[in-house]
């Protein structure tokens, strides 16, 4: 089987390292001047289809984000670590705040048949909000098979043999192709782009598309009722003895007296 | 009668040691006790609190303004700001935000006979009669205890990015220093360097792994600034140029928060890294940019047979240099081919003996390499003025002779 076309989703989230600021009118956070960055999790899935094609299992690279115009530094980051082209799929500020895992879900299916895709890798989940949809969603709407989780990923014969990271432990499932693949965290260490790869990527093709292109409509199915900050905690207090500790646990009754 | 003598200085030396030590712990926990913030005033950047906050705690607090704090350094979870003033701590943002001398506004400290001599103000400018507070900054405790300090924060960078490259020579180094000046000008906020064997060590010793292949030295460049897409654009700008000079063969460019980490910890672990070794000879030293690594060199091939490894690596933007050496254990053989060879080179080459590190006990006795005698009477007599009976940390900072005059 000659190599495998890949479209990659990556999502643009605050850094993670950021501190989160809730809105003043508690309907969103913070996300003027904010410092953002590629989902960690798609950032592993770049990074494993970038694999595959130095092992020549895949022949082409195709990574696309959803969102405002600073997505495309997301995809020049992807390209940097080795995509071939990107797609922008332009949706502005304000409908961005609404769009949901669905939306794009049916973007990507649209493109992954447009593209003549074999393989569609996300990461497992978005750190902005822990959705864990959008590859499954993607799955349905193509009724392709989805292996998620993924932590390890190898080809035999026209097959995946994909691990995947399970409460219980690791389990390990054949798909065929063509699938949806999400990745979980120890899939792999994204590599850094160096820069020979970093100057290479800005003259790589980066097609400029908007959701109607792609017959999709973005209109919100949501609204956001109230973002809160979690409780604040408790300081707790120190206490001078045992015997001081015992009192008290017995007084909060969570000690039998 | 002789013997009689002996064993009453032995005894004194004795005591004297354990006062010493003595009072650093109480220092410690006396200024752990110090550790409420007072305000920090938006308008005017300026912090005010106590001298036993934790420069972590600061710099977290602050962020929450708008600020940072002026200084950066491996130990920020630890250290206590006063700590940090009475040392002059310099750190990795020196070459963005300067020093102490310059961001400190005011301090409060305690004098060795009791009074307390307040001269915490939070004003920019104030050209009122001599500026103590300059004494207090870097005396390392040997003139007052600091009790509280007023610190001018700079706005807190929206955009910060990271470049690590890779390159052949120092010189090649230095000629990505000069880029970098002219490309980034004011948003470069940190440019360090490691050698190979600095990178060699924190792989081996602790792990880490480098993005880069292997370089003979290897160069990171920070930038902060207030809006990332020019910030970005001049990086970029730079390294094309470096890259196409040829100064650069090789690097790497971080724009969220793990790599920036990643890469950073590469730097800052040089220092546990190395205890790994088992003994460990450090010095830190202020050499003019054009003898910088020539030191490193000789002095590897000084002590090669008596050493593990002899590493370099530091604040090539501020021409200061942490040059180490390490056995397994220590070596007096190693150590008598290093001092005082290291000193007597650096005074050759007219740098200082102590860029960041200060005098402390060890390096008391070499502080004519670096100052004139003349300077150091003066210095002694400020701390007979301040402190007659010699109780403020005695025994660091300036030499024995020196309080005789």
């Amino acid at each position: 089987m000659s190599g495998l076309r890949v479209i990659v989703g990556c999502k643009r989230v605050i850094d993670y390292a950021v501190k989160i600021r809730v809105k003043p009118d508690k309907l969103g956070v913070v996300t003027d001047g904010v410092k953002h960055s590629m989902n960690p999790f798609d950032e592993i899935a770049v990074e494993e289809a970038v694999r595959m094609k130095e092992k020549k299992l895949a022949s082409e690279i195709i990574a696309v984000s959803c969102g405002p115009t600073q997505c495309q530094e997301t995809l020049r980051t992807a390209m940097a670590m080795g995509a071939d082209k990107s797609i922008h799929v332009e949706v502005d500020a304000a409908t961005y705040e609404n769009l949901q895992p669905l939306h794009v879900a049916k973007i990507l299916a649209k493109v992954a048949q447009d593209e003549k895709a074999d393989i569609v890798f996300t990461g497992k989940q978005a750190i902005d909000d822990d959705c864990n949809q959008t590859g499954q969603m993607v799955a349905a709407l193509l009724d392709w098979p989805q292996a998620t989780f993924a932590s390890k990923v190898e080809k035999a014969n026209g097959d995946l043999t994909v691990t995947r990271e399970i409460d219980g432990g690791l389990e390990t499932i054949k798909v065929k192709l063509p699938a949806v693949l999400t990745a979980d965290l120890r899939l792999n260490e994204p590599r850094y782009a160096t820069l020979p790869n970093i100057m290479k990527a800005k003259k790589k093709p980066m097609a400029k598309k908007k959701p109607a292109d792609y017959g999709v409509d973005v209109a919100p199915r949501q609204s956001i009722l109230k973002v809160e900050d979690p409780p604040v905690r408790q300081a707790g207090s120190k206490l001078d003895s045992v015997e001081t500790l015992v009192g008290k646990l017995k007084d909060a009754g969570l000690v039998p007296s | 009668m002789t013997v009689v003598v002996a064993v009453v200085i032995a005894a004194v030396v004795v005591v004297a040691a354990l006062v010493v030590i003595v009072t650093h712990l109480v220092w410690y926990s006396y200024t752990s006790s110090f550790k409420f913030l007072i305000q920090v005033t938006k308008l005017s950047c300026a912090l005010v609190c106590q001298s036993g906050c934790v420069l972590e705690t600061l710099d977290s607090h602050v962020q929450d303004h708008g600020l940072t704090m002026p200084l950066d350094l491996g130990a920020k979870g630890s250290c206590h700001i006063g700590g940090n003033v009475a040392t002059n701590a310099g750190g990795i943002r020196l070459l963005r935000y300067g020093s102490l001398h310059g961001s400190v506004l005011g301090l409060e400290a305690v004098l060795p006979d009791g009074e307390v001599m307040d001269c915490l103000t939070p004003l920019r400018k104030d050209n009122t009669g001599y500026d103590l507070k300059q004494l207090f900054i870097g005396s390392e405790g040997t003139l007052g205890i600091i009790t509280k300090v007023s610190i001018l924060c700079p706005q807190k960078p929206n955009a910060v990015c990271v470049a690590l490259l890779g390159c052949e020579t120092f010189q090649k180094v230095l000629d990505i220093f000069v880029s970098c000046k002219s490309y980034l000008g004011e948003i470069m906020s940190a440019f360090e360097f490691l050698d190979s064997e600095s990178m060699e060590l924190v792989k081996e010793n602790l792990s880490l792994s480098s993005p880069l292949q292997q370089y003979p030295f290897y160069v990171l460049v920070e930038c902060s600034g207030s809006n990332g897409d020019h910030d970005e654009q001049k990086l970029t700008n730079m390294l094309q140029a470096v890259m196409d000079s040829g100064a650069a063969l090789d690097g790497t460019v971080a724009t969220d928060s793990t790599k920036i980490n990643n890469i950073w910890a590469l730097r800052e672990s040089c220092a546990a890294a190395l205890l790994k070794d088992g003994y460990n000879y450090k010095y830190d030293v202020s050499l003019p940019l054009q003898h910088f690594y020539s030191l490193a060199e000789e002095m590897r091939e000084r002590v090669k047979d008596h050493a593990i490894r002899t590493v370099a690596y530091g604040h090539v933007g501020d021409g200061n240099l942490h040059l180490n050496v390490t056995t397994a254990k220590y070596c007096p053989a190693t150590m008598a081919l290093i001092e005082p060879f290291i000193y007597d080179w650096v005074a050759q080459h007219r740098g200082s003996i102590s860029a960041e590190h200060g005098l402390g006990l060890k390096k008391r006795q070499f502080i004519y390499h670096s100052k004139t005698p003349a300077a150091v009477a003066l210095m002694a007599s400020i701390k007979q003025a301040i402190d007659p009976r010699g109780i403020m940390n005695p025994y660091k900072v300036l030499p024995q002779a020196a309080k005789k005059e």
